[in-house]
């Protein structure tokens, strides 16, 4: 019983559910009250315990659906029975004995009872059977595979915990013998082995669904956040998009929070004099000032030309989960000119507003004067002393007029100017690379190679208000 | 423990009985709630019932409610407990005239000092403590329902503050001591998810999500608060609701626009849902004027839909 919650959430982390130790407990004292009987009960009630938010639920319910899974040939739920099936070696489902050797008929036993042919036996004896192989495949350490491709292995391990040596040995005696009963004797035993090896692979491909697939996936995760943003390839963009999507999910719980700020033992005469006027002016209740902490406000400006090609996808991808939970950000795009993207990052879902950016106003020759000209003439207003401006881009103006003086304005205007550099240090100021002229009018100017670099640079910038 | 709770089974009866249509979910959060001895967390969109929830389970445990609303600003003062500074004060003024025929008899300022020490856990006493909802609950002799409502509008702080009353179900008042809960209350927090809330906050209690319920689900609520209503209707109805869900709106329609609709129609006698009447008594179903113009052409599809879908279910 312990053993079926344990495994069941350690899944569940390996899901990205986070279980602590304390909801483990509160699962156990569940499960105790629950109990197994009704499948459909211990699901809502682990899912009350267990997963708390929404998007956790719905990973609890499909963990829960893998992990507790019944084959059809046995509609009983109570699939887990570990103390009970101690006896199910010698099992009651064992009509067929003709070889001899216990361990033999035991075999032939669970083969048939796994495929509901049991007899005497039924759904229960096939309870037993996968409570048994379960066991196996545990001890076999099957809990620790992490590719597909070891699932071969496991499945070997597991049918010799089983001990499927004798009946292999017996299979090979019998096919050296030519008479016909032999011959009956050692179809019977092949199929035997046969069903056997189904059963445990089913199981096996089961603790990879539930253990192996997660745990690769997340290490493959980790990869990609620390990869260099040029070589994302397209295979990583899922996974880039759910760990940019938690990222930005992250920055916004983490700066939305605490939005007045406590100013210690600076009263506020005021409100004192007014909270004890009921008791005679004698300042019981002492009220503080305290200032309110002004919400983001982000002009994001990103560099999508051919010369930022190879980064441009993450950094569009990075603008749409910001989008989704900065509430309060504009976000422009610009090669030659500047464009508003904020209708197809705000409409689209994120790979139809990717293509639309790349398509309408990517493409031609980064020109960082022309963009800020634009920003000036039109977009001026929401540039405040409230504004954080985050640029985005190689700071290489193709050798056009760079407009520092709009530049120097603009960061004159804003609260910060924050840039967010794709190439790094030691190439600043080469070529046509104007990085090191706009760097001295910037509050902050970040060298961003990976996914982890952005986190922290966003975070820095967030952190300032 | 009342026979209510003895069963997941016998929650949702009672809660039935008090027109509190309950879905699996709900019923075995309550009963998990009082075995485990844990708050429960309600997350979800506004309107499917989460307060709703709490004034139910209280009715139809006939259990004390005790309902302390979240906003900004919220401190323990309001929360948990008060001092009467008015009756403390008037104290002190009565002390202030005895005060000189106890000292009086007395020879030494040790002796003074002695006879005076003994007065002082007097002034920080029972009888000068307000209770406010949050100790009000603790000191409930049968069992309540303590209700707190819209966490997610406090701030941190008092987040931090709940957290020894949701666990341990206590208070501790530093003049007096721990004051603990005779039996404990069932606690029903509820959160529109304006913010996320603390995980030290959530691993404390049940996390229960209500959604939009289903339509069958749907008609069965409507039907237990607007019981006058032809099932022709009501099914036409919510079928029409249900619909209206998946359109592309800011603010969907709950589940308490749905009632607040059927009771609409009850009072107009109608009895069948047709495009004018659809139009006329839109604006009990959509808040937003924007959603409402979005709606304006899809009115008379969306009302065929429903009548349509009523006849081939009926």
């Amino acid at each position: 019983m312990e053993r079926a919650l344990n495994g069941f959430i350690r899944a569940l982390r390996l899901a990205g559910v986070e279980a602590s130790t304390a909801e483990t407990i509160d699962a156990a004292h569940t499960l105790a009250l629950v109990g197994y009987e009704s499948r459909d009960a211990l699901k809502a009630s682990l899912g009350l315990v267990l997963a708390k938010s929404e998007t956790e639920k719905q990973l609890h319910d499909e963990v829960f659906d893998r992990y507790f899974q019944v084959a059809e040939a046995a509609p009983s739920p109570a699939a887990q029975h570990d103390d009970d099936s101690e006896e199910g070696k010698t099992g009651d489902g064992a009509p067929e004995s003709t070889s001899g050797d216990p361990r033999i008929d035991a075999l032939m036993a669970l083969a048939a009872s796994g495929d509901g042919q049991g007899g005497g036996g039924g759904a229960a004896a096939s309870d037993q059977a996968r409570a048994q192989i379960n066991r196996a495949a545990t001890e076999a350490g099957a809990d620790e595979i992490r590719f597909q491709t070891q699932t071969s292995y496991y499945v070997q391990r597991t049918l010799e915990r089983l001990g499927i040596q004798a009946l292999e040995a017996r299979l090979v005696e019998l096919l050296n013998q030519s008479t016909s009963a032999a011959q009956a004797e050692a179809a019977q035993l092949g199929a035997a082995r046969d069903r056997l090896r189904r059963m445990v692979r089913a199981v096996i491909d089961q603790r990879y669904e539930l253990y192996g697939r997660p745990a690769t996936e997340q290490f493959l995760t980790e990869v990609a956040l620390e990869k260099s943003l040029a070589q994302i390839s397209n295979a990583d963009m899922p996974r880039m998009k759910v760990a940019v999507a938690r990222m930005a999910k992250r920055l916004a719980v983490k700066h939305s929070r605490r939005q007045r700020v406590q100013l210690k033992g600076q009263l506020d005469i005021r409100r004192t004099l007014r909270a004890n006027a009921g008791r005679d002016g004698v300042p019981f209740d002492l009220v503080f000032r305290y200032k309110r902490r002004d919400k983001p406000k982000i002009v994001a400006v990103c560099d999508v030309s051919g010369s930022v090609s190879a980064h441009v996808r993450f950094l569009l991808l990075f603008l749409y989960a910001m989008n989704q939970t900065v509430t309060d950000l504009r976000t422009f795009a610009f090669s030659n000119a500047l464009y508003d993207c904020e209708g197809p990052l705000e409409r689209l879902p994120f790979e139809e507003a990717m293509a639309h950016i790349l398509r309408e106003y990517g493409g031609g020759g980064t020109d960082y004067g022309a963009a800020f000209e634009t920003l000036e003439s039109d977009y001026w207003d929401e540039i405040t002393k409230r504004t954080t401006v985050l640029i985005l881009g190689d700071g290489r103006s193709n050798n056009t007029p760079p407009r520092l003086d709009l530049f120097r304005e603009m960061a004159d205007r804003a609260k910060r100017v924050v840039w967010l550099c794709t190439e790094a240090p030691p190439r600043w100021g080469t070529g046509d690379s104007y990085m090191l002229k706009y760097a001295p009018f910037c509050t902050h100017v970040a060298h961003v190679a990976t996914v982890t670099d952005l986190e922290r640079a966003v975070d820095e910038v967030l952190e300032a208000y | 423990m009342p026979a209510e709770l003895s069963s997941v089974e016998a929650i949702t009866a009672a809660l039935a009985s008090v027109g509190y249509i309950a879905t699996r979910q709900i019923s075995t959060a309550i009963y998990l709630a009082q075995h485990l001895r844990k708050p429960v967390l309600i997350e979800g969109p506004a309107g499917v019932g989460k307060t709703e929830l709490a004034v139910s389970a209280a009715k139809c445990l006939s259990f004390p409610l005790l309902r302390l609303q979240c906003y900004e600003g919220l401190d323990d003062s309001k929360a948990l407990y008060e001092w009467k500074y008015g009756k403390q004060l008037l104290y002190t003024q009565i002390l202030k005239d005895k005060i000189g025929q106890l000292v009086g008899e007395k020879d030494s300022l040790r002796e003074a000092f002695g006879k005076l020490s003994g007065f002082q856990d007097l002034f920080f006493s029972r009888d000068f403590l307000e209770p406010r909802p949050l100790l009000q609950a603790m000191e409930q002799k049968s069992g309540s329902v303590l209700l707190i409502d819209e966490i997610d509008k406090s701030e941190e702080a008092f987040e931090a503050l709940l957290l020894e009353v949701l666990a341990d179900y206590q208070v501790t008042i530093p003049e007096i001591g721990t004051i603990t809960a005779q039996v404990p209350p069932i606690v029903i927090l509820t959160s529109n998810n304006t913010r996320e809330l603390g995980d030290a906050l959530k691993r404390r209690c049940l996390h229960l999500h209500i959604g939009y319920p289903d339509a069958a689900l749907e008609r069965d609520i409507v039907r237990a608060r607007v019981p006058g209503l032809s099932d022709k209707l009501l099914a036409q109805m919510v079928a029409f609701v249900q619909a209206l869900r998946e359109e592309n709106i800011r603010k969907p329609p709950s589940v308490a626009e749905a009632v607040d609709w059927a009771r609409t129609l009850l009072l107009l006698h109608a009895s069948v849902l047709d495009e004018a009447l659809v139009r006329d008594t839109l604006n009990v179903l959509i808040k937003r004027e924007s959603d409402i113009q979005v709606l304006d052409d899809r009115v008379v599809p969306l009302t065929r839909a429903a009548l349509e879908g009523q006849k081939k279910g009926g």
